[in-house]
């Protein structure tokens, strides 16, 4: 239990790093952004003083002593107040994020379940077969596209298949003319708009996995409850998959967390690539029209949402892992 | 000889069959020891190999890149989005500048930035990851901490905002990858630190008067060499990707040349939408090119260094000298030269 207790102070301390950061970044930086900012959302017109009056706060446009500040900000971060957008005025930024966040989730968890199901049964079988062709082919192609920079190849796929063949859409994470709702029509336009995002990501993401299976299963493979195994005449499959496999995926899920952190950075590519209606793309827009609410908003949301996954992946890895839990 | 013996010449081929007529007994031993060392049996490795011929053809090109290209690759000099020709080899972009050149010139920028974040990231990694490991404790609980906030931060999303509210530049670009990328190998020298300091030489170091700075540079570090020289190679990577997804984005300096900023000019263009793919494909396939030769002897430094990662091909050529076939068996290969067998 205290193991849990760890993480979970440990991921207060990272939510509460992330909030003063963005507390602290407009405040720092040359050019005073918040006077800049200011002068934009009175520019939009008709706001409401006290909408001013919370974005001065927000971006230290104010002569209060900086800890008096800081306490407001807090204040208003508990209250979920993060200020009004200026991109999509008069938006408050918690909306904007919201039309974001159910995209990114589905897109993302799509695309990290595929990958890292396929990634680690590449690398369990290459493992297994040591010096087989395919232990020999699958990884240096996987490590060769995944050192493919996401940015190039994206819009390589796009151009292809979207503009050359026309054989999927373009943009989009559904057909503009069918409404959301629960219905299959919808969820196959979804579906068919999620896979060229998805592939994409999966040429760039396997690799890693493949190759961190394959290792750790290599070093699980050369022990003795292994040789036991075949010793006492199990199938193939079961000793692959019982017996090293279900060890060898322990270290492989601890990076899984962290990875989500990067696939989180491939996912604004995508988004941006394939105009999928995320919070990436949001985050994009809102640093080309300089929507420095937005863009904070969105920053926070998507480290919290990392945060949380991460504790979940230790919440699974103390019920995987029975050591963990007297540790 | 019908045992595995085997001795490794420095081109490192495998020699034994040659070697059986010597009358000289030393002569083998002499040639293994020459190849023993980490460096020689990077060299025997291919994917090092391949690696480093990568990696020096665009050193080559950074440096001497701009006073070879056959146009100034700021200067309009076609129609725009001419396609691939004698006269343009990679064609015009969709400004009319001669896309060979920018990508010739532009790998000055993005190298240069992959070398001098490469080199600020391992040596804060350093600092803050082998202090953190050496010292424990407070030190270490504070370290470690920052270290793993740095690292659950997702990082494009904290480099986009830290690089929208700073002016466009490349010290800009510098700064916030230095600030972003440090963490990861910070951790990998922490505990590589901590491994390191039961040992007894460290403790001798200290019996002997030795002050802690100079245990730790010279005792610890020297040890642990290819684990740094591994996070120096995966970090400039990093720094390169990230400095091109930058730009990109649109968040570097458009009128310098660089991968990334030839990448954005493609993209804002409309260069897929014109069908005009020579324009996006030589700086993406740079900067893939630069990535796989470094993600190479990286793997290659992992192979030298954990030898359960070396495959049976390479186990099988290694023992290649020796009469009978080798039986495929998936327990680690281990390589013995003669004089260990002797002694």
């Amino acid at each position: 239990m205290s193991y849990i207790f760890r993480r979970l102070f440990f991921y207060l301390i990272a939510a509460w790093a992330s909030i003063t950061f963005n507390f602290f970044l407009p405040r720092m930086m040359p050019g005073d952004p918040g006077v800049a900012l200011l002068a934009k959302l009175r520019g939009q017109g008709d706001v409401r003083p006290e909408a001013i009056q919370a974005m001065m706060k927000a971006y230290g446009v104010s002569d209060d002593p900086l800890i008096i500040q800081y306490v407001d900000y807090l204040k208003n971060m508990f209250r979920g107040e993060l200020g009004i957008s200026t991109s999509w005025f008069p938006a408050p930024v918690t909306q904007v994020i919201g039309t974001g966040f159910i995209w990114t989730v589905l897109l993302m968890s799509t695309a990290v379940i595929l990958s890292f199901g396929i990634g680690s049964l590449l690398g369990v079988i290459g493992a297994w077969k040591r010096g087989s062709w395919m232990d020999n082919v699958t990884p240096p192609v996987f490590v060769f596209l995944g050192s493919l920079p996401y940015f190039w190849i994206a819009p390589l796929l796009l151009f292809a298949f979207a503009f050359h063949y026309n054989w999927f859409p373009a943009r989009h994470a559904y057909n503009t003319d069918l409404s959301p709702g629960f219905y299959w029509d919808f969820f196959a336009s979804v579906a068919f708009h999620m896979v060229l995002p998805v592939i994409s990501l999966l040429i760039v993401s396997i690799g890693g996995w493949l190759l961190g299976m394959r290792n750790t299963m290599i070093t699980v493979l050369s022990e003795d409850y292994v040789t036991m195994a075949e010793a006492k005449g199990l199938g193939s499959r079961e000793v692959m998959f019982r017996y090293g496999a279900r060890n060898a995926m322990l270290p492989t899920l601890t990076s899984f967390g962290m990875s989500l952190g990067f696939l989180l950075s491939g996912s604004l590519f995508t988004e941006m690539i394939f105009a999928y209606p995320g919070m990436g793309y949001l985050l994009i827009n809102s640093v080309r029209n300089l929507d420095y609410p937005l863009m904070q908003g969105l920053f926070l949301m998507i480290t919290l949402a990392v945060l949380l996954a991460n504790l979940i992946v230790d919440l699974l890895y103390v019920r995987l892992d029975p050591r963990i839990r007297e540790g | 000889m019908g045992s595995a013996i085997q001795t490794i010449n420095a081109s490192g081929q495998t020699d034994l069959g040659q070697m059986q007529p010597t009358s000289e007994p030393d002569a083998p031993l002499r040639k293994a020891k020459r190849a023993s060392g980490f460096i020689g049996l990077l060299r025997q490795n291919r994917k090092a190999s391949v690696g480093a011929v990568i990696i020096v053809f665009f050193l080559i090109l950074a440096i001497f890149g701009p006073y070879i290209v056959p146009y100034d690759a700021t200067k309009i000099v076609g129609r725009r989005h001419e396609a691939p020709s004698m006269d343009h080899w990679f064609g015009t972009d969709g400004s009319g500048k001669d896309v060979f050149s920018q990508t010739v010139v532009g790998a000055r920028l993005s190298i240069a930035t992959g070398l001098i974040v490469g080199g600020i990231v391992t040596i804060v990694g350093i600092i803050i990851g082998m202090s953190a490991g050496y010292f424990r404790g407070k030190v270490d609980d504070i370290l470690s901490t920052l270290t793993n906030v740095m690292l659950i931060i997702p990082g494009l999303p904290l480099l986009i905002v830290l690089a929208a509210f700073l002016p466009a530049g490349f010290w800009s670009i510098v700064f916030v990858l230095s600030v972003t990328g440090w963490a990861y190998g910070a951790r990998v020298l922490r505990s590589q630190t901590m491994a390191l300091r039961e040992k007894d030489f460290v403790a001798s170091a200290v019996v002997a008067g030795e002050s802690k700075p100079r245990i730790i540079l010279r005792e610890v570090l020297p040890n642990m060499m290819s684990i740094v020289v591994a996070g120096l190679f995966g970090a400039v990577n990093y720094a390169i990707g990230a400095q091109a997804g930058l730009e990109f984005l649109g968040l570097g300096n458009p009128s310098n040349i660089s991968w990334g900023t030839n990448l954005y000019w493609a993209q804002n263009n409309g260069a897929l939408l014109l069908g005009a793919w020579w324009t996006l494909i030589p700086s993406g396939l740079c900067i893939a090119l630069v990535a796989f030769g470094f993600s190479m002897i990286n793997y290659a430094i992992d192979e030298v260094t954990n030898p359960r990662l070396r495959s049976q091909r390479q186990t099988a050529s290694i023992l290649k000298g020796q009469p009978g076939r080798i039986r495929s068996s998936r327990a680690t290969p281990v390589i013995r030269d003669e004089s260990e067998k002797r002694g």
